[in-house]
């Protein structure tokens, strides 16, 4: 085992340098001056340019540039917003945690949601349970998240009144930051009703993030259940006159569990992708928005470091996801 | 005697691979549904401009924001409505139908070439030129697709061109990692020593001896990125970087028509409801295609 998680590692190298070589490259390949991209309309005497290009380092050679980058990485430095001033790091770990409660919250729903349905459509197969979920799995797999937000927000928020349109809390509630998730945070805080307030503003943008996922994680359970269900194993239990139920739990289901964690895992891409447009729908104020606002800011440090920490957290957790998978499966840790 | 075997002729070997297909992919009646409705796509961009009740761009001042011709304050020549400039929603969907095919097919078609011919390197030269190109593309795959897309239209610079391209180079990892897979399955095959020994060179060992045999598995991708480009196109052009107004692009238009949510919903209803039906469309095609295209689930 220890040998897999090293090997694992040691793959990540090239990969995390390539990450740099991208985010690198990324102000450097902006068609034109980058200092005077960043300085806009209004333009910089040729004082402040001189002082701009040297304080972004793009008066030095290219190699010596990089490994200067790199460098200031591996101590944290992932340079000043240009529009705030402030250092991105610390911008990008305070919007954070909205991001993360979001995306778990997404994920959950659709796991607790997407496995047994497709649990269930895979022993009702062809049955019209099985026929009207997996039309709806593919729907909801087709689905432009960006529209289905703002439908749900005409529906629920405009028709209903039942839901806000956007936020995380209500104003009515205030606490110290103490986690960055409200949900904790409210709960912390002891005031009455916080709670379920952040809960409330919670529900519609994590139904939309929880879409395309929870259509994902039905089918392929639903694929992998008929798979492991056609399996010698399960039909010796079967024939062994072991109850339904329990053959169906016990061995089918813990099986083909195997894959939809993977599954599972590997929809951290989408959940960020679809955090870009969620937040923006919702005016939730996570990574996603924030990356887009700095895009339309011209905000270039900004944009550079987001794109390499989040790319980054996207390494990390697939690492845990292959990990995971060879602590399930030794046939993967052994190969 | 009756059982010697009969060479028949390529086009009559073509026509039963046909048939064959056609048998597998037409058990799947979603599959044809799908298809039906992409026939229809495509002859709507076609026919976009005979369609079209009015001009796509021509805004009637006095019909803004008219509802859709069966509600309440209606009018009969604007079937779906206006939007807020007062051109008709119907028109804009019908040329949009021509905005949405013609993303989906450069996008595929430039990312079906870019990573046929880098998986084909990988796959066949293997060792080094191997390892390079798919530590590159693992690298692709680690950013999310939209957010790269997103920062190389704004290396780029918004529009509908800049968006294609992205979204092209963001696809591409996925049919170079397919065809090195297939190419590599394929070397070991004695029909690839044979054409080897009978003096094919590394060129025409490529195209013309693997290629052709790991093409179920491509077509099959290149549905499913057709689907995602239409999404993802939509959704660029929704955030402002892809297609421009007054381009009557469909996330485009659901961008421009965000702010009235509130008071007209057909302005945002339509747009999204004909992004949702052709990828649907196309990804009910795509499993039909895999159905007939996978040996494995045919003899299932």
């Amino acid at each position: 085992m220890f040998r897999f998680i090293l090997s694992k590692l040691l793959y990540l190298v090239p990969t995390f340098l390539g990450i740099t070589i991208i985010a690198f490259s990324f102000p450097r390949l902006l068609a034109g001056d980058p200092v005077l991209l960043m300085a806009g309309e209004r333009g910089v005497t040729p004082e402040r340019h001189a002082q701009l290009t040297a304080q972004l380092g793009y008066d030095k050679n290219i190699v010596l540039q990089y490994f200067d980058f790199v460098g200031r990485l591996l101590h944290g430095d992932f340079g000043h917003s240009l529009v705030t001033k402030k250092p991105v790091l610390s911008e990008f770990l305070a919007l954070f945690p909205a991001t993360i409660e979001l995306g778990l919250v997404a994920i959950l729903l659709a796991t607790l949601i997407g496995v047994p349905i497709g649990v269930l459509a895979a022993i009702k197969r062809g049955s019209w349970f099985d026929q009207i979920s997996m039309t709806g799995a593919l729907v909801g797999f087709s689905m432009p998240i960006f529209w289905w937000g703002l439908l749900l927000i005409i529906f629920f928020s405009g028709y209903l009144g039942w839901t806000p349109v956007s936020g995380r809390i209500s104003l009515m509630y205030y606490f110290p930051n103490v986690t960055g998730f409200m949900l904790i945070d409210s709960l912390l805080s002891g005031q009455k009703g916080a709670f379920a307030s952040a809960l409330h503003y919670l529900i519609l943008p994590s139904v939309v993030l929880a879409t395309i996922p929870l259509a994902v994680i039905a089918r392929q359970t639903r694929s992998a259940m008929l798979e492991v269900m056609g399996e010698d194993y399960v039909r010796t239990a079967r024939a062994k006159g072991m109850p339904p139920r329990r053959v169906i739990a016990v061995h089918a289901l813990r099986n083909a569990m195997i894959p939809v964690i993977t599954t599972i895992g590997l929809q951290i891409g989408v959940l960020l992708a679809g955090a870009i447009l969620t937040e923006t729908i919702f005016s939730w104020p996570g990574i996603g928005k924030w990356m887009i606002d700095s895009i339309s800011r011209r905000d270039y440090p900004a944009v550079q470091s987001g794109l390499l920490l989040i790319a980054g957290v996207v390494m990390v957790v697939n690492l845990l996801v292959d990990l995971t998978y060879g602590l399930i499966n030794p046939r993967i840790r052994n190969k | 005697m009756s059982d010697t075997p009969v060479k028949l002729s390529d086009a009559a070997i073509r026509r039963r691979m046909l048939a064959e297909f056609w048998f597998y992919f037409s058990r799947n009646r979603g599959a044809v549904v799908g298809l039906a409705v992409f026939v229809l796509l495509v002859l709507t961009a076609v026919f976009a401009d005979v369609l079209a009740p009015h001009n796509p761009t021509m805004q009637y001042r006095d019909a803004i924001l008219v509802p859709p011709s069966w509600a309440e304050g209606g009018r009969p020549d604007f079937l779906l409505g206006t939007d807020p400039v007062g051109r008709d929603i119907l028109s804009r969907l019908i040329k949009g139908s021509q905005y949405s095919l013609f993303i989906g097919i450069v996008v595929v078609s430039i990312a079906l070439a870019g990573g046929v011919i880098i998986g084909l390197l990988a796959g066949f030269f293997g060792g080094w030129v191997d390892v390079l190109i798919m530590r590159v593309m693992d690298i692709i795959l680690a950013f999310p697709s939209l957010l790269l897309a997103l920062v190389l239209v704004a290396i780029l610079g918004p529009g509908l061109t800049n968006a294609m391209i992205a979204i092209a180079i963001v696809y591409q990892p996925h049919f170079a990692r397919l065809t090195r897979a297939a190419v590599m399955g394929e070397l070991k095959r004695d029909y690839v020593s044979a054409a080897r020994v009978a003096g094919a060179g590394n060129l025409r060992l490529m195209f013309k001896t693997i290629l052709p045999n790991c093409l179920a598995p491509l077509i099959v991708q290149a549905t499913l990125s057709f689907s995602s480009a239409v999404l993802d196109s939509a959704a660029l052009g929704f955030l402002g970087m892809g297609a421009q107004p007054p381009a009557a692009e469909w996330g485009t238009m659901l961008a421009e028509a965000r702010e009235f949510i509130q008071r007209a919903w057909w302005v945002v209803t339509f747009p999204g409801l004909a992004i949702l039906i052709s990828v649907l469309a196309i990804n009910l095609m795509g499993d039909g295609l895999r159905d007939a295209l996978d040996p494995k689930l045919k003899r299932s």
